[in-house]
């Protein structure tokens, strides 16, 4: 798990639920941050801008820790993008 | 004393058919009428598959000037009143005009006009809008438009109440009856949620399942969506034997709640409180209902909350009752979610057949419910109940009774 990786993603989920940065550790449960669900598909969006990638449904809807959040982060981007490509072309109705 | 209510006068467009008649004959068989989306590029969504309205030609409904001032949500809506009131054979006499409503449901309203419009702003640099946007957008286009076709001019309005709103709209117009406001009402609701920018919104709240609606199945992966619209003609008893008219059910009653507790995690309090609250209105004991047409979204969240909901109602008694979700096939047409299971109701209760839970896989011991898996089920249940639970909490549910 690379530190700097990890410290990127706390900075993002602890911006999107407006913590205090230091309240957001690897080992925070979403629990005790009082992050819900509808928390939980907030902070993939603001993941999916800050690294610029689509995070697919599977694989993220067990997530319950920071931890497991941050693993499956790396997972993703280690990976490499697949499914859509960014910035599609515009919808035609 | 308050008036007995009726319904004489179904009209559904939906990915079931056309007409009520489609639309009965495939929840009767279980089939389902999702399939690949074709209204918006699946290619730029996670999820590939829709409940679309099929073969929908609006030429065949309207004439050109006609379609320049309705949004296809908006048509879904005239389709169905048309067909509701010529089944009906209600006559709008001038009297009736003035003691008649119409009261609609719609969660979005017109999103592809609006899409649309704004595409041609920010995309294409265009300075200036098409004037029908506001007309065509607005939620209560489908409402308004139903009142000038029948020259309604009694009460005429549209509640938005998320995935609630078709529930909302037909007690509010059952009760606007009961209570002698009005003589009859063309109540029910339409939904045409297929833009773009709609569908990337919802992509984003993470509900939407990449296969199929699986309704209580322990491997439901979420909901699918849908579009449509139904309409029913309701009536004082009095009036529907007055002129003869056939008779699909009785509402009898009405309930609705809010959980008051979060925007998106459903709670089983509230959707039980408006159970009862139906059964209270319909002055019923629980062990008389014998169906009762799910919200059933197939989320994870959704499914056992619902079935903990009607076990708190019902005690031992729910193992008795037939519980489907026909958004298994007809999809989740949010705004006019109720009415689409609203007349799915009447016409189990008038049919004497449950209609299924489709695509079901797998018990989920969280959902311990007769969910009438696959297959329609012959039944002949006297009451019958419709859930509608949406986001932000508010929880509206309707009851019917079978007609002899």
């Amino acid at each position: 798990m690379s530190e700097e990786l990890t410290q990127r993603i706390l900075k993002v989920i602890a911006d999107s639920q407006k913590l205090p940065p230091e309240k957001v550790t690897i080992d925070s449960t979403f629990e005790e941050l009082g992050i819900d669900s509808l928390d939980g598909v907030n902070i993939l969006f603001a993941l999916e801008n800050e690294f610029n990638i689509n995070i697919p449904d599977e694989g993220v809807q067990g997530i319950r820790s920071i931890r497991q959040m941050v693993e499956a982060l790396e997972k993703l981007l280690a990976g490499g993008q697949s499914g859509q490509s960014e910035a599609p072309a515009p919808a035609q109705p | 004393m308050a008036r007995r209510v009726v319904v004489t006068g179904v009209g559904v467009i939906s990915a079931l058919g056309n007409n009520a008649a489609d639309f009965w004959q495939a929840l009767a068989e279980g089939r389902s009428g999702i399939g690949p989306m074709t209204l918006v590029n699946p290619a730029l969504l996670r999820f590939p598959n829709a409940a679309e309205v099929k073969g929908y030609d609006p030429a065949l409904y309207f004439c050109n000037k006609e379609t320049d001032f309705l949004d296809r949500f908006a048509q879904f809506a005239v389709v169905a009143a048309r067909e509701a009131v010529r089944d009906a054979g209600i006559e709008w006499t001038p009297e009736l005009r003035e003691r008649g409503a119409v009261v609609t449901g719609s969660c979005v309203g017109g999103k592809s006009t609006e899409d649309e419009g704004f595409q041609n702003l920010y995309e294409f640099k265009r300075p200036r809008c098409n004037p029908l946007t506001i007309p065509r957008t607005m939620e209560n286009a489908g409402a308004s438009h139903i009142s000038i076709e029948n020259h309604i001019t009694g009460p005429v309005y549209t509640v938005s109440t998320a995935c609630s709103s078709s529930n909302h709209a037909i007690g509010q117009a059952f009760w606007l009856v009961r209570n002698g406001v009005v003589d009859a009402a063309i109540t029910g609701g339409s939904e045409a949620p297929f833009s773009y920018g709609n569908l990337k919104a919802w992509e984003a709240m993470r509900v939407v399942a990449q296969d199929t609606c699986r309704p209580f199945s322990k491997t439901r992966r979420g909901m699918i969506l849908g579009e449509g619209g139904a309409m029913m003609v309701i009536e004082s008893l009095e009036a529907a034997q007055a002129r003869g008219a056939r008779i699909y059910a009785e509402i009898v009653g009405f309930g609705m709640s809010s959980d008051a507790h979060h925007l998106t995690q459903p709670s089983m309090e509230g959707p039980a409180r408006a159970m009862r609250g139906a059964l209270c209105d319909a002055g019923i004991a629980p062990d008389r209902v014998g169906y009762i047409n799910a919200h059933g979204t197939a989320t994870p969240a959704n499914d056992p909350t619902e079935a903990g909901a009607i076990h708190m109602v019902f005690g031992p008694h729910a193992d008795s009752i037939g519980v489907s979700s026909t958004k298994s096939m007809h999809g989740h047409a949010l705004g006019a979610a109720g009415a689409i299971e609203a007349v799915a109701t009447v016409l189990a209760l008038r049919n004497h057949l449950l209609p299924p839970t489709t695509n079901f896989e797998e018990r989920d011991p969280q959902c311990e419910l007769d969910v009438v898996p696959n297959q329609a089920r012959p039944a002949e249940p006297e009451f019958a109940l419709s859930n509608s639970f949406a986001f932000g909490g508010l929880n509206a549910v309707l009851a019917f009774r079978r007609w002899e």
